[in-house]
């Protein structure tokens, strides 16, 4: 049941996308939604689309796969639409009854639902061909020059990876308690909030407990393995940029130059 | 009334790229009244297996009868099959919750809707057959051994008084006096009240001496169904999918090769004792 969550997930395959540096993927994610703000016409829309099919199309994530993981936030995209739909001022399009549909407020729509689900598209992407401890690498050595400022760039990179590690544990465990309690009678899925609410007691209780060992467990391992802060800590591997993500870099430069001249040329 | 599974399969991560056939055509009947072993490697396929038959997994296809009904069914009761078969699953840790192991106990008969007076009583019963000490009635249930901490957690399903009781690993992390305590224990619940049980191990040696019959997993099929010494008369095969027999097996095969009369299909240490005495016997030698 809670396998189903998608969004953030790791899609273990060969690719050429999951080769490249995280650090590209990382560089490349941030350019690519900004570029997708900057854009004031669909031509740029249609420069993002080609970009974004042909970075799915390299990393042979299935398409089916990337769509599954988007169910959780069609409710989200609802609500954009619907509320620029109707309450954007301008020519008026459609009226029906106190609800009127503005020229305006249809582009505004479509213009955000577009934006939306490219934006989510491509940042699942990146999640889904990056492994998180590959991830939480590229993003500590991408914000090393915040060390001047002080920033604790190193332990703020191994609490995120310690905590995306422990999500799917978690996740998995709380599978396994509810599985226990429901053999137990507990009903997790009638009723009102009040006792909807209740029902999570005999969940959360060995959910947190078995949280609490487990970092305390964790904590123990490192301290055994003499973990004491970044200061001085080498890499086993460290990032080191190759050919291809040269290339990575080249293919992201050309696609935002194309857009951002197609997109912002105005009719 | 009894429990059939007709060409049951399951698949794990279906859409994914990892999918796992988890169950494979197993066909099964379990009648009332049996102590059954469920044996199998990790990933096997055991616990998979008896998920189905509270209907906690739902099978991809085939079906599953308890007591002459389909529980895929459209309005069959899951919540009434859930209170007849009783599964506890192999760590106490994921349902203990409670402040105190009475009330703990007490959580199952609750949830079938019974009045205070009926589910204190009922996990008075509980917690006295599977021999909880009293004076541990009202500790908080964390507190405990892991042994006591399996207890509680057994009479946290025996509570709710099923008619099938499936037991997964319920020795795993137990040292062999607190497994040994735990499995006699069992096995007179069934003597005295022939429930039927299903006992879900990785170990031969647990199971060699209480059960009546013996199903091996593996990869998802049903390897072997029989009684004990029948499939221990294939342990050279066990041994292929890593799981081994009882050690008598291997001291009487040995005991055998070297020219003694002795019985290698006895299953138990008791038997083996008897047939290696009647063998030594009958040679006229004395130690």
């Amino acid at each position: 049941m809670l396998r189903d969550i998608t969004l953030g997930q790791y899609y273990q395959t060969e690719s050429v996308i999951h080769r490249l540096d995280p650090r590209v993927k990382l560089g490349g994610t941030l350019l690519y939604i900004i570029s997708l703000f900057l854009f004031r016409n669909f031509l740029g829309y249609g420069a993002a689309a080609v970009f974004l099919a042909a970075v799915i199309g390299l990393s042979h994530v299935p398409f089916k796969f990337i769509v599954k993981g988007m169910k959780a936030i069609v409710f989200l995209l609802l609500i954009t639409v619907v509320f620029n739909l109707f309450l954007t001022p301008g020519t008026e399009l459609v009226s029906v009854w106190k609800l009127t549909i503005t020229v305006e407020g249809l582009r505004t729509a479509v213009t955000m639902a577009v934006r939306l689900t490219m934006l989510i598209i491509g940042s699942s992407l990146m999640t889904l061909t990056t492994t998180p401890n590959n991830l939480t690498d590229g993003m500590e050595r991408m914000m090393r020059p915040l060390k001047v400022f002080k920033v604790p760039v190193h332990e703020v990179a191994m609490i995120m990876s310690i905590a995306l590690r422990f999500i799917p544990i978690l996740l998995e465990e709380t599978d396994k308690i509810m599985k226990a309690q429901i053999a137990r009678g507990a009903d997790f899925e009638t009723g009102n909030i009040v006792k909807r609410a209740k029902a999570l007691v005999p969940l959360l209780v060995p959910l947190f407990i078995s949280a609490f060992r487990r970092a305390n467990d964790l904590a123990m391992a490192m301290e055994a393995r003499c973990y004491r802060g970044g200061e001085g800590r080498t890499k086993m591997k460290p990032l080191v940029y190759e050919k291809r993500d040269r290339l990575g870099y080249l293919c992201i430069f050309v696609y935002l130059a194309v857009g951002i001249t197609v997109g912002r040329l105005r009719f | 009334m009894s429990i059939i599974l007709n060409h049951v399969n399951y698949i794990y991560g279906e859409d994914g790229p990892l999918a796992v056939k988890a169950l494979d055509d197993v066909c099964l009947q379990i009648p009332d009244g049996q102590f059954v072993g469920i044996i199998g490697h990790t990933g096997s396929g055991k616990s998979t297996l008896v998920q189905h038959m509270n209907g906690l997994l739902r099978a991809a296809s085939g079906h599953i009868y308890f007591n002459g009904e389909d529980i895929y069914d459209k309005d069959f009761q899951m919540k009434k099959l859930r209170s007849k078969v009783g599964l506890v699953f192999q760590y106490p840790e994921h349902q203990l919750f409670e402040i105190d192991v009475f009330s703990d106990v007490c959580f199952g008969p609750k949830n079938l809707g019974l009045d205070r007076r009926e589910a204190e009583l009922r996990a008075f019963d509980a917690l006295r057959k599977v021999g909880m000490p009293a004076e541990l009635y009202y500790q908080s249930p964390f507190e405990l051994s892991g042994g006591q901490k399996r207890r509680a957690a057994i009479a946290g399903v025996l509570a709710m008084s099923p008619e099938v009781l499936i037991l997964d690993e319920p020795t795993a992390g137990l040292d062999p006096k607190g497994r040994d305590e735990i499995l006699r224990q069992i096995k007179e619940l069934q003597v005295r009240t022939n429930m039927t049980i299903l006992l879900v191990s990785h170990s031969m040696e647990d199971v060699a001496e209480y059960v009546d019959r013996i199903i091996v997993m593996n990869k998802g099929k049903v390897m072997y169904d029989d009684v004990p010494r029948e499939v221990f008369s294939h342990y050279k095969e066990l041994e292929k999918i890593g799981l081994a027999a009882p050690q008598v097996t291997y001291i009487l095969h040995a005991l055998k090769d070297r020219g003694f009369d002795v019985d290698v299909n006895a299953t138990t240490t008791g038997e083996a004792v008897e047939t290696v005495l009647g063998a030594l016997g009958r040679k006229g030698t004395y130690i």
